[in-house]
């Protein structure tokens, strides 16, 4: 409660200050109106830039972590094999993400996804009146369809880079897994993928939950990052809410909430999933 | 008519680097028959049955397990390994699932055996263990003796025609000990085939058919068990009983 109130007075004192000093103008309404307005045609609420922004950022997290979680998983598990050459793959792979800035390796890696994976994948024009695409879930799971690539992109971009974080994460869980749990497994005749799916790995996600939880949150606020590649989520749109009004706090203390809210809600998830992994250990 | 052979070992070696762990090892096991391994503390009795089952690989010599080579790194050891039960010191039970899950899934997963019949299965032998009012428990709230019943079950679950106990007591409090070597008894008394590595004395005269003392990786004297307590023949088994009674 203390914290709380102090917490209250330094935003009060900052504000008053940012008011006398600098002798700001607040003024809400503008940010506020790209957030949604009204359309002049239909007469209805629509999104506006700040909120389709938001909504980019929702997409990227989704599919982020889940693309993260397959990659880490896979990679991990790879990290603890027997077979040298997989452990090779991942150890690079590993070594090679963290020891680089994340925003060098985004810039690396969007040139070598945009140029030479999606034309490799026939990626990158989709036919945008195809059937698959062309559809409200398709607007809704990924966004427009012209800036489908672009999204793309970003997305493993942001995929690759968080998940080997999430690699170094599920290795731990895996290693700390007791090896007598492996042996009883082998000595009751279980093949190998079935000691991993029915033993190894639900010990090992019950044990990783709170760090996992940790990065897929961290995922969250990095995907800010790949604005720089001018991907179209929050923080790229906000960059030109900000320009375009000139209010700048306004636009990135409501940017800020925006992104406090997702995070909180994500944690607020995997705590509750996390208790329910709890109890049926117990 | 003499009972065929259900383990034979012979010329097995095994090394951990240049490190020998077992040397010119032989041993042949008759179905039905109950062999207790003692021996001193690194002397391979571990690596030894473990090498049945091929939780350790070895280098040289032959293991047949009823009638089937078995070799390292082999395809379709899984089908050897339902034949071979295993019970560890340490439990091993699988934490993050009901005992009667513990049970169901080797056969589930091994033998493709219905969720239904396995679960069934998996209650005869929690009965056989006196612990089936327990079945819907995790093993953390178990305590140590029954959850070494539990592992004896789950190992019977596979229909094994031969268990190996590395050290099922040891891990034990001493007011649990008596439980689990009464199971152990009366699955002898089934006629089971039973390779054990204890140094419970009073459970291997009863029990065993043969002793087998290992020291430093060998099999140094093989005798009944009567003849072996009392009257061992080699020195160093000698030693090792002297240091067994004084403990
Ligand atoms: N993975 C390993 N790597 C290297 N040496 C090993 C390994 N496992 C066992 N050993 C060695 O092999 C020898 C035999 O070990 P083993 O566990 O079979 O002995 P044991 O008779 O079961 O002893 P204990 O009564 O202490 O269980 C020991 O000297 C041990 O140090
Ligand atoms: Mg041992």
């Amino acid at each position: 409660m203390a914290l709380f109130g102090l917490v209250l007075a330094a935003v009060v004192f900052v504000a008053w200050r940012v008011n006398s000093v600098l002798v700001y103008n607040w003024d809400w309404s503008r940010v506020l109106g790209f957030v949604a307005r009204i359309d002049a045609e239909t007469g209805q609420w629509v999104s506006n830039l700040l909120l389709q922004g938001l909504f980019t950022t929702i997409r990227l997290a989704f599919w982020g972590t889940i693309l993260a979680a397959i990659i880490g998983l896979v990679m991990g598990y790879w990290r603890t094999c027997d077979t040298l050459a997989l452990r090779i793959i991942s150890r690079t792979y590993v070594e090679l993400i963290r020891n680089i800035p994340p925003l060098v390796f985004i810039f690396i890696f969007y040139f070598f996804i945009s140029s030479q994976l999606f034309p490799a994948l026939g990626m990158d024009n989709i036919d945008r009146n195809s059937p698959w695409v062309d559809n409200a879930f398709f607007r809704f799971a990924f966004g427009e369809p012209a800036l489908f690539t672009n999204f793309m992109s970003g997305l493993i971009c942001l995929a690759l880079f968080e998940a080997a974080y999430i690699t170094e994460i599920v290795r731990a869980g895996i290693q700390s897994i007791d090896k007598g749990q492996w042996e009883a497994g082998r000595a009751i005749g279980l093949s190998r993928s079935n000691l991993l799916r029915d033993i190894i790995f639900p010990q090992a996600i019950r044990k990783i939950l709170p760090p996992l939880a940790g990065q897929f949150i961290t995922l969250i606020k990095d995907s800010a990052i790949i604005s720089l590649i001018s991907v179209q989520e929050l923080t790229f749109l906000a960059t030109e809410v900000a320009a375009t009004t000139g209010k700048t706090f306004e636009t990135w203390i409501l940017v800020a909430a925006m992104y406090f809210a997702l995070c909180y809600l994500f944690a607020f998830v995997f705590a509750r999933l996390e208790r329910r992994a709890g109890r049926s250990t117990r | 008519m003499t009972p065929s052979p259900l383990v034979e070992i012979s010329g097995l070696c095994k090394w951990y680097d240049d490190f020998s762990a077992l040397y010119d090892i032989s041993l042949t096991v008759a179905e039905g028959e109950k062999v207790v391994i003692c021996g001193p503390s690194g002397s391979g009795k571990s690596t030894l049955i473990r090498c049945i089952n091929q939780l350790e690989g070895h280098q040289q010599g032959s293991i047949r397990v009823a009638g089937q080579e078995v070799r390292p790194g082999m395809k379709g050891i899984e089908a050897i390994r339902r034949e071979v039960g295993m019970v560890f010191q340490s439990f091993n039970l699988f934490p993050h699932m009901t005992i009667l899950d513990n049970l169901t899934i080797g056969p589930i997963r091994n033998r493709g055996m219905g969720r239904a019949a396995a679960r069934a299965l998996a209650m005869e032998y929690l009965n056989k263990v006196r612990i089936s009012e327990q079945a819907d428990k995790y093993p953390p709230q178990l305590s140590g003796g029954q959850q070494q019943r539990v592992a004896i079950a789950r190992a019977l679950c596979m229909q094994p025609r031969v268990m190996l106990f590395d050290e099922p007591t040891s891990a034990l409090d001493p007011e649990m000990i008596a439980g689990v070597l009464e199971v152990m008894e009366t699955l002898a008394r089934d006629g089971m085939t039973m390779i054990v590595v204890t140094h419970e004395m009073g459970f291997a005269r009863r029990v065993a058919d043969r002793v087998v003392f290992m020291d430093e990786g060998e099999i140094v004297e093989t005798a009944p068990p009567e003849a072996f307590f009392s009257a061992p023949r080699t020195n160093r088994a000698k030693l090792f009983l002297g240091q067994l009674l004084a403990h």
